[in-house]
């Protein structure tokens, strides 16, 4: 019996070419109640990859992201993101997986209590960097979002799209692989989501997959990057260049 | 775990203090006054029990002999008995001495009468001191098996109630200290549970971070010993200066009620000292732990 398995996870890992990052296979997700809000979707994503995850409310977006934060477990098929088999990682291994990932959300989920160095700080306090590397590491990621003079406000003084821009520095400075941002302009203006986008481009360029999930039209047709399109916990469409055309 | 990170979480356990003041201040405040209830409870229980031991020690047991026996054999018995460690003092009364002192108490200038006889001729006894009431019965057995012991004469009935009331104060106080302990951990459980949903949106993040549970957890726990141990040393300090204060009043103004002498505060303080401390941090270190575990599934 532990037999099979093996081998079985031994030709699952085979199928991962070595410069992919993420490897869905077959994944279905169902809660207790309902239709399952994934149904067994398949999805490769190459390291250096920029895409955009589009789709309406209620395609599976949400729950495809949990799961590639390892917020749930699949009902079944495998997820592999960055060499670590999401179907069998232990609990203690969660926290090392996700330092590997940064993650943006749309309401930026900052330390309202604190000010931007303190925030930006926080995720290097959270992996126990020491205290001298955190203070270059965080100005340099301050001078890189362009937020260097006002390292002192508290980030309640601060525009969207300049919080923004804190939770983008939190979410680089650990170094991550893989930056996996939901909604991030859901809240902007359109000068400031474009402005965030091309931070995100900039990251992209140097090396960083990025993955995003949002609903903005305008700036993923103007992008020209790899569409997934969702419906219904279905992948619909998947298009190198692609757009967002599913009107409603 | 690097050193950064140890004063990192500490200073978090106590800007968590900080920024839920209102409930950090609540807290404290509940354990302050439930373990200063008990510091009263417990120096009056202290009293009582002092007074119990200064009673029970005038409790004696009267050891008599059969006739002719030798003074050098009531010796040795009195010598043989003061080896056992219930025994705390022993007095040895010969004849003579039971004599005059029967004389002095109730004959007076009747005594004469009697000339150089001593009626009590037999009466020469061992008053046995217990440093324990209820150890009354082993002694009372033993000492009526041997053989040149005519009698042994005890009062039952007062050792017992002494036995009984010292049984009766320490079932109370355990009762009371059981019931604190409990209303306390289910304060300190609530002001963690009531920090945890306070902050529950940074735990989020934290986790999103990739924090280990060590990580999250540990600056609530240190929340909780901070709270207990505040909690502990406030009504500490409270109970000293109070007791000390009510002992010097009561016998400057009630000094006609002389029936019991109270303990100086220096005599139990240092036990009660550790005794709060110990329960103050150790509800706040359990309180915590117990709540972190149930409310913050990392």
């Amino acid at each position: 019996m532990a037999e099979k398995s093996r081998t079985r996870q031994k030709r699952a890992r085979s199928r991962i070419t070595p410069d992919e990052v993420i490897t869905l296979d077959n994944v279905t997700k169902s809660y207790s109640i309902g239709a399952p809000a994934l149904n067994g979707i398949s999805l490769h994503i190459k390291r250096g990859e920029f895409v955009f995850i589009v789709g309406d409310s209620g395609s599976g977006k949400s729950t495809l992201i949990k799961l590639l934060l390892r917020e749930l477990e699949p009902t079944s098929g495998s997820i592999n993101v960055l060499g670590f088999n999401l179907n069998r990682i232990r609990h203690r291994q969660i926290p090392k997986f996700r330092r590997k990932l940064g993650i943006v959300f749309q309401d930026f989920r900052l330390l309202k209590d604190r000010n931007v160095y303190e925030n930006i700080a926080f995720a290097q306090r959270v992996v126990q960097a020491p205290t001298a590397k955190i203070r270059t590491n965080v100005q340099a990621m301050l001078s890189l979002v362009g937020l260097a003079p006002k390292y002192k406000n508290k980030v309640t003084q601060l525009s969207g799209g300049e919080q923004q821009r804190v939770a983008l520095a939190r979410a680089l400075i650990n170094k991550p692989e893989i930056l996996l941002a939901v909604e991030p302009t859901g809240n902007l203006d359109p000068g400031n989501a474009w402005e965030i986008m091309k931070l995100m481009e900039q990251i992209n360029e140097r090396g960083t997959t990025v993955i995003i999930v949002t609903h903005n039209r305008e700036i993923v047709n103007s992008m020209r990057k790899r569409v997934i399109t969702m419906n219904q916990g279905v992948v619909v469409e998947d298009v190198e260049e692609g757009v967002y055309d599913n009107e409603d | 775990m690097r050193i950064s990170t140890f004063f990192y979480t500490l200073g978090q356990g106590f800007k968590n203090l900080v920024r839920n003041g209102w409930y950090t201040l609540a807290s404290i405040a509940t354990i302050t006054a439930s373990l200063f209830l008990f510091g009263l409870f417990y120096s009056v229980l202290a009293n009582f029990e002092n007074a119990l031991q200064e009673a029970s020690k005038g409790i004696s047991v009267s050891v008599f002999f059969r006739e002719g026996t030798s003074e050098e054999e009531m010796l040795a018995l009195k010598a043989e008995l003061e080896r056992r460690p219930e025994v705390n003092e022993i007095v040895y009364l010969s004849a003579e001495e039971a004599w005059s002192n029967f004389k002095e108490q109730y004959l007076g200038e009747y005594s004469a009468g009697f000339g150089t006889d001593n009626p009590l001729e037999d009466s020469a006894s061992l008053n046995i001191y217990l440093k324990d009431v209820s150890q009354q019965p082993t002694l009372v057995a033993y000492a009526e098996s041997v053989t040149i012991v005519r009698q042994v004469n005890r009062s039952e009935s007062v050792a017992s109630t002494f036995t009984a009331l010292g049984r009766m104060l320490s079932v109370i106080s355990m009762g009371i200290i059981v019931l604190l302990i409990a209303v306390s951990v289910f304060l300190i459980s609530n002001t963690v549970a009531v920090g945890i949903s306070v902050r529950s949106e940074e735990i989020g993040i934290m986790k999103y971070i990739g924090a280990t549970d060590f990580f999250v957890r540990a600056p609530f726990v240190i929340e909780g010993i901070i709270i207990g141990l505040i909690g502990s040393l406030l009504p500490a300090v409270i109970t000293f200066f109070l007791y000390r204060y009510a002992v010097s009043y009561l016998s400057t103004h009630f000094s006609m009620l002389n029936i019991m002498s109270f303990l100086p505060v220096e005599a139990f303080f240092g036990r009660l000292l550790l005794i709060m401390v110990g329960v103050g941090v150790g509800i706040g270190f359990l309180g915590s732990i117990v709540t972190v575990r149930r409310h913050l599934r990392v």
